[in-house]
């Protein structure tokens, strides 16, 4: 092993042994806890409660790893580090301020959306829009919207397993089933303990995932900027790259410091990303599986401690830079999602290496659990239920819950092989565009009932199409002379002459059209459907009783403002 | 009061006017890359101090039959 670790270390494109064999004993551990975890605060699984939200159990601990693990993704070790290296500081670093201003956020809404789930045994976003608007064809839209958005990020999560496994040299060999077939093994695992465990196992698998992670990047940051001369090295090696011009666009490669023409990009892209992440049904799935309203407010002081390993990561991609990494793939172009692992394999002993590679997968897959148990939940709940079987009993939901979560995992397995790969982190940004149209439906209804139903449904439509449109005339120009639509999610904001990122904007044109809807459809006195919430669910806590089991006094059905 | 530690991160992060440049710098890391490291820890900061005094200022009052709900002040 040790010899072929020798020979291994001097070729980029060989195989890796000793890194390969610590990433595979690592990803066989966490598998064994993958199913173990189903006897974990043992329960019978047999309702969408206790295999989707993890029986509502988990305390400020747990939830910090759960929440961690689930919203810094593989694709967030990839591709922040990776935008940084070829785009620059507008490009990448956004994501630190992006990942600082989600904390108050939080804070503020999902304690509410929690109290209020919690009363009602919401599961999803779409059942709080179907019991706060009486309107099943908003609820279908929030639901919709959310399965769409995610499957390409769960295929994003495979991305960076198949990173991961390309600079370890595997895969990649010349017939179809050969080349990816490590990725179909780290994939059956996923699917198996997913459907055996629910949410319990990548709950588990976090505590593994975050430690990997804080490990190598600890390490990583003390060791590597010393190996390639200091960090002064690193920030004029980055200057230097990003004032250079680029010959295919003929402007500059990046933004070292963002310039003022971009600030506002800077801002929107953090803010506009910031509000759209709680509003991604993995984010919701997660904490509405903690067992206190306080647990999530807790969670947004501690949380931060993640943005700082993130801002971190961030800057590896310019210490790549400066340690002259090749992010090569193995037919040979060059892939900048490459740059991570590969300078993890270029500086690290091989043993290290296969740590910081398993820390990426195993960092891919509890995310990817998770995304496909909430995608899961929303279609048992908002339209099996819904639309098909409204008699359906809690097994029968828990079943079809564990059936749909080998389908959507199937789907992005399909997104990953077929699809462009660079299309599939298009697909990404845009999904980013599409959730934020869900959010005046949810965060306006947490706190008033003014916007009509119909009006919000108008809104999320001119968003979706607004957004859809603006994300698809961005354009670059690429090697091969032709040009890619889908390049990039900032645009022109209309009226303000600033680059902004498109989900922003498409959300304030959202906004608008459902005030003015409202506004109409008030005048016309059209029925504005029955609010099942009443005042005080919104500021319910734990241990207080569910909707079903009490019997409130006539003061508790006046209607909320 | 909480209010206002809530949004003060917000508001900081996203005039970016304020950050964008790379004087003073602290050892080698640029100001608008030190700037920001800051702001994680202050704005955990916020959030811990906001916690602490909604739950001083608005107790849990559990929900029972007949309870009165007059928290609409809160969030």
């Amino acid at each position: 092993m040790n010899a072929l670790a020798v020979t291994a270390a001097d070729n980029h494109t060989g195989v890796n042994g000793v890194a390969l064999s610590v990433l595979i004993v690592l990803f066989l551990l966490v598998t064994v806890m993958g199913f173990l975890a189903s006897r974990w605060r043992r329960s019978e699984m047999e309702s969408l409660d206790e295999w989707g939200l993890g029986g509502r159990s988990f305390g400020t601990w747990v939830t910090w790893f759960l929440l961690g693990g689930d919203l810094y993704t593989a694709y967030t070790f990839i591709a922040v580090p990776a935008a940084m290296f070829a785009l620059g500081a507008v490009n990448g670093f956004f994501a630190v301020p992006y990942t600082i201003v989600l904390y108050p956020i939080i804070f503020v809404f999902m304690s509410r959306l929690w109290s209020v789930s919690h009363r009602h045994g919401f599961i999803t976003t779409a059942d709080f829009a179907a019991g706060r608007y009486g309107s099943r064809g908003l609820s279908l839209a929030i639901a919709v919207t959310g399965i769409l958005a995610t499957m390409p990020y769960i295929a994003l999560q495979l991305v960076g397993i198949q990173a991961v496994l390309e600079v370890s040299g595997l895969g990649g060999s010349g017939n179809v089933i050969a080349k990816d077939l490590p990725l179909f093994i780290a994939f059956a695992v996923l699917a198996a303990y997913t459907y055996a465990s629910g949410l319990r196992a990548p709950a588990l698998i976090a505590f593994v995932k975050d430690t990997l992670i804080y490990l190598v990047i600890i390490v990583a940051v003390v060791y590597i900027p010393s190996k390639v001369g200091g960090w002064d090295h690193i920030f004029t090696a980055a200057q230097h790259k990003m004032a250079t011009t680029n010959a295919l666009t003929k402007k500059p490669n990046g933004s070292y410091i963002p310039p003022a023409t971009q600030y506002w990009a800077y801002a929107t892209l953090a803010l506009g990303s910031a509000l759209a992440l709680f509003m991604y049904p993995h984010s919701i799935t997660a904490t509405l599986s903690s067992k206190s309203r306080n647990t999530i407010r807790r969670n947004s002081a501690i949380l931060p401690a993640y943005s700082f390993v993130l801002g971190l990561l961030a800057l590896l991609g310019w210490v790549a830079i400066a340690a002259g990494t090749k992010p090569i793939g193995l037919d040979g172009q060059a892939n900048p999602q490459l740059v991570v692992p590969q300078l993890f394999e270029d500086m690290f002993p091989s043993w290290f290496a296969g740590v910081a590679f398993a820390a990426i997968a195993i960092g891919a897959l509890v995310p990817a659990a998770i995304m496909a148990i909430a995608a899961a939940n929303l279609f048992t709940r908002n339209i099996y239920r819904e639309w098909f079987r409204p008699s359906a009993t809690p097994a029968q939901e828990a079943r079809v819950g564990k059936v749909v979560s080998l389908v959507v995992k199937f789907v992005a397995l399909v997104f990953v092989l077929t699809m462009d790969k660079q299309n599939a982190i298009n697909f990404q940004l845009l999904g980013g565009i599409w959730i934020l149209q869900t959010f005046p439906a949810i965060v306006f209804g947490l706190y008033t009932r003014w916007f009509h139903r119909w009006a919000l449904i108008a809104g999320w439509a001119v968003g979706m199409v607004y957004g859809t449109v603006a994300a698809y005339n961005v354009v670059k120009p690429t090697p091969g002379g032709g040009s890619q639509h889908f390049a990039g999610s900032v645009a022109l904001i209309p009226g303000l002459a600033q680059l902004g990122y498109i989900a922003l904007t498409a959300f304030a044109i959202n906004v608008i059209v459902a005030v003015v809807a409202t506004l109409v459809l008030g005048a016309l006195k059209t029925p504005t459907g029955i609010d099942a919430t009443i005042k005080g669910d919104y500021f319910a806590d734990e241990g207080d009783p569910r909707v079903i089991k009490i019997n409130p006094g006539p003061h508790e059905y006046s209607p909320s403002p | 009061m909480a209010g206002v530690l809530l949004l003060l991160p917000i508001a900081a992060l996203t005039w970016v006017g304020s950050y964008a440049r790379v004087e003073p710098k602290l050892g080698a890391f640029p100001f608008f890359i030190w700037y920001q490291f800051v702001w994680v820890f202050l704005c955990s900061g916020c959030t811990y101090g906001a916690y602490r005094l909604v739950v001083r200022a608005r107790p849990h009052r559990p929900m029972t039959h007949g309870v009165t709900h007059d928290e609409q002040a809160g969030r």
